[in-house]
């Protein structure tokens, strides 16, 4: 049984299932992400940080292949150091996520990454920038990846709105991840959430347990 | 052996293939089967790995070590591959060594990572190498798995190999933070006889490798685990009186005793 193998389920890549969102509000972003990684049906990593730092304020989301998205993550970190350096002060958003999206596109034939990168920049304040496969890039003011994401278009086109404050913000990004979880067997572990604001960068994490139970499921019981 | 136009020689191509024809299977790669776990405690980290190494169905090596140095505080466990596992933390070993003597400094676990990261990724996966890379450096312990894509996992305890889950299971159920020295071997040995005893990929023995800030212990074949019961002694020897004498006869010989030497022919 292929599946159950796991000589085999190893030497398939490591698959982000995922579910990742990003959301901007006035004065900043909040970016969240699921933490299951699988290789087959098998779940490599529970508790894996899906959300991974570009520069000071601005932040990746990976879903996807996680050896691509790692590559890619350091090619562009790499290159915003580099960047800030010779500006001699902090990279812009739109800058940070246009490096990614060349590596993107450009190698689109060899990749399996869809990215989600937001941040804070004095130019544009939040922002959140979709890089899905294929390399597009969109700004846009939030968005939603991963196999987990599928589940929630819905119920994200409804409760969005364009003025959330930065507690709002959050309380949707955590809402929407539960949903996702819920019905996708890719995602799953814990919440984590960054948010992103002219005042510097705060990491929450929500363990698995302490999430709302959705319809049908029951509630975490007491000892846990 | 072949000939001598330089470049390539592919002589053996046509014999393997008219062997193959008669119904003679090529050898498969060793593969490590394995089961390999590490674990973090509060003075260091504890690697450890069975030592069973398989080519196809047959154990290729009862006893072959999957717990490969990398740098005097850095060591890594090995599954997928063997030649694959020894040659790309040979290589990353050398390649750390170099970087001492250049930077003047301890080498870091992420460090040797990194370079193992960036080799696999470069090759897509076909380098099959799975890893569980611990060590202790200036900023504490670190315990990495890296897969053969080239993707990383930072984790307090972690399992790779076939008897992974076995292993795993142990890990969770028994895990818990800033453990002793002996809680942290006994849990990895317990990880790893799960793997010996369930997996089939898995066997033999444990070996067990904790690292700390003040130095390492190699615990080679820590257990025996599947020991031979029964050990054959050869020849055999055979006590007076194991066969019954019914008859004895004595007969003296003529023997022709030669005075001196017969020297044999030493120079040619």
């Amino acid at each position: 049984m292929a599946d159950y193998d796991v000589t085999q389920s190893y030497m398939q890549d490591i698959s982000l299932g995922t579910s990742i969102i990003a959301v901007s509000f006035k004065g900043g972003v909040v970016l969240g992400a699921d933490s299951r990684t699988s290789s087959g049906s098998y779940v490599a990593n529970r508790v894996q940080d899906k959300i991974t730092p570009l520069a000071d304020t601005v932040y990746l989301c990976r879903s996807g292949s996680a050896s691509d998205t790692q590559a890619i993550a350091s090619y562009v970190q790499y290159w915003i150091a580099e960047h800030q350096a010779e500006k001699n002060g902090p990279v812009d958003v739109s800058t940070a996520a246009n490096l990614a999206m060349q590596l993107s596109y450009n190698n689109k034939n060899m990749l399996q990454a869809g990215l989600i990168i937001a941040g804070w920049d004095k130019q544009g304040g939040g922002s959140v920038y979709a890089i899905p496969l294929g390399g597009t890039l969109l700004k846009v003011p939030y968005t939603i990846g991963g196999s987990g994401s599928a589940y929630i278009t819905g119920w994200c086109d409804k409760y969005w709105r364009d003025d959330f404050t930065e507690e709002e913000a959050r309380a949707f990004v955590v809402k929407a991840l539960t949903h996702a979880i819920a019905r996708d067997a890719s995602s799953g572990g814990c919440v984590r959430t960054v948010t992103i604001t002219q005042a510097g960068v705060k990491r929450d994490f929500i363990p698995g347990t302490k999430l709302a139970a959705t319809f049908g499921e029951l509630p975490t019981p007491a000892s846990r | 052996m072949g000939s001598n136009a330089g470049g390539f020689d592919f002589e053996l191509v046509k014999r393997n293939a008219l062997l193959e024809a008669k119904g003679v299977p090529p050898p498969r790669a060793w593969k490590t089967g394995t089961t390999i776990a590490g674990v973090i405690y509060k003075d260091g980290v504890v690697l450890a790995a069975d030592t069973r190494s398989t080519s196809g169905s047959t154990v290729a090596d009862k006893n072959c070590e999957k717990i490969h140095f990398i740098a005097p505080n850095i060591y890594c466990c090995g599954a997928g591959t063997a030649a694959d596992t020894e040659n790309v933390t040979a290589m990353v070993s050398s390649h750390l060594e170099l970087h001492k003597y250049a930077t003047g400094r301890q080498a870091r676990v992420v460090t040797a990572m990194t370079l193992l990261k960036s080799h696999l990724f470069r090759y897509q996966g076909h380098v099959s190498a799975a890893l569980i890379l611990g060590g202790v450096d200036l900023h504490g312990p670190h315990l990495f798995t890296i897969f053969p894509h080239g993707s990383t996992d930072a984790l307090p305890y972690a399992t790779m190999g076939s008897g992974s889950l076995n292993a795993m299971a142990v890990f969770e159920a028994g895990y818990k933070d800033d453990m002793s020295r002996e809680e942290a071997m006994a849990l990895a040995a317990r990880a790893i006889r799960s793997g010996v005893y369930n997996d089939l990929g898995s066997g033999s023995n444990v070996d067990l490798c904790i690292i700390t800030a003040g130095g390492v212990e190699y615990l080679r074949n820590y257990e025996f685990l599947q020991a031979k019961t029964y050990s054959r002694v050869f020849p055999v020897k055979y006590p007076p009186g194991t066969a019954p004498v019914l008859k004895t006869k004595v007969t003296l010989s003529e023997v022709a005793v030669i005075e001196g030497v017969e020297s044999m022919e030493t120079d040619s």
